[in-house]
């Protein structure tokens, strides 16, 4: 048995240590926000925080994860206002929206570490999310917009 | 027949023991000695030649570009991504490179490979590989200022440094540096106890 913390829950999972994080917390946890894309970290659907850092889940064995903090979208915030959730809302970022909650939890780790992004960071902090709808522009746009709401809010997110 | 049996494992184990013993020491010894610099320039600029090759492999040079973007493949393109350096080398914001490359390389074609430190080499210390003629990477190799402030004795022990190891275990599909591990250590150590000699060229 493995013992895992997803979104401050403690879980205990009969599990492989090499099966992907990912197939932990979609077939055996039930969270299912989080996508199964490319399975090689090429695409960043499966985009989680290990520790706080937007790690690929589909490479990461489920052993690296073991004892440390996992947050999934599901987590991101309380009731979905996390301010990359209600700019997302705002601006109707998403076309299909299967990539979109990796695209919001590399979003923020952008936001943690640049509260005041340039386009030029959202470029260098989001290049690895791909979105074969092409939303990438309504994607700069809410992330702009999340960071002014961010400010309004008073603190980091 | 009992007591012929035992008394056999009783030597074997003797025999181990006298054999770990040994290895330790000269092991011991190994770290100790001190290192004895034979000048030839001859045999320096041949043998600088082997760890050139090796060097500018994709396996080297792919993590020392002359840019901030790591290369990647067997004909060194840019990293698909565009993963940028940071100021540590390990990657920024959402785009750091433990987050893809795990402590071990992932099984299959076209997945990271890893290991527990991958990294490039620091912002302030770029240690470039990549475009550099074989006279400017050994003179930059046994320069302090910019090959990482290693000196001789650190630059021999840096055969054996964990992520130069990993250019010979990069996962499938990827081609192996030019020679050998033990070839290259041989050469690169060559190369520095001949007095370093960096080629004409």
């Amino acid at each position: 048995m493995i013992n895992l913390n997803v979104n401050h829950k403690v879980y205990q999972v009969d599990a492989d240590p090499n099966m992907p994080l990912l197939w932990v917390i979609r077939d055996l946890i039930g969270l299912t926000g989080t996508k199964y894309g490319c399975g090689v970290a090429q695409c960043g659907a499966c985009v989680v925080h290990l520790n706080g850092e937007a790690v690929r889940s589909c490479v990461t064995k489920v052993s690296r994860a073991e004892g440390q903090q996992v947050t999934t979208i599901e987590g991101l915030s309380a009731h979905n206002d996390h301010p990359l959730q209600v700019a997302w809302n705002e601006e109707n970022v998403p076309q299909c929206g299967y990539c979109h909650s990796g695209q919001i939890m590399s979003a923020a780790v952008l936001l943690r570490e640049k509260a005041d992004p340039t386009d030029q960071d959202i470029d260098d902090a989001m290049a690895g999310n791909l979105c074969r709808c092409g939303t990438y522009l309504r994607i700069r746009k809410a992330i702009h917009l999340a960071a002014e709401l961010q400010k309004k809010e008073g603190g980091s997110v | 027949m009992k007591s012929f049996v035992v008394m056999g494992i009783i030597l074997c184990m003797i025999g181990l023991m006298a054999f770990a013993m040994h290895r330790e020491h000269r092991s011991a010894a190994e770290l100790t000695t001190p290192i004895v610099v034979k000048k030839d320039s001859v045999a320096s600029v041949k043998a600088f030649t082997a760890v050139y090759k090796v060097l500018m492999s994709p396996r080297c040079m792919n993590c020392h570009p002359s840019g901030d973007i790591p290369l990647q493949g067997d004909d060194s393109h840019l990293h698909t991504m565009f993963p940028k350096r940071g100021k540590e080398g390990k990657g920024v914001l959402a785009m750091k490179c433990a987050n893809c490359h795990q402590p071990e390389n992932t099984p299959g074609l076209h997945t990271p490979p890893g290991n527990p430190n991958w990294h490039l080499p620091p912002a302030d210390m770029k240690m470039v590989f990549e475009g550099k003629s074989p006279r400017q990477l050994a003179k930059q190799l046994i320069d302090p200022k910019q090959n990482g402030h290693k000196d001789l004795k650190k630059l021999i022990a840096h055969a054996d440094d964990g992520l130069v190891l990993a250019g010979w275990n990069m996962g499938e599909g990827r081609t192996l540096p030019p020679m050998s591990h033990a070839a290259f250590k041989k050469a690169w150590i060559t190369w520095l106890t001949t007095g370093a000699y960096a080629p004409k060229k």
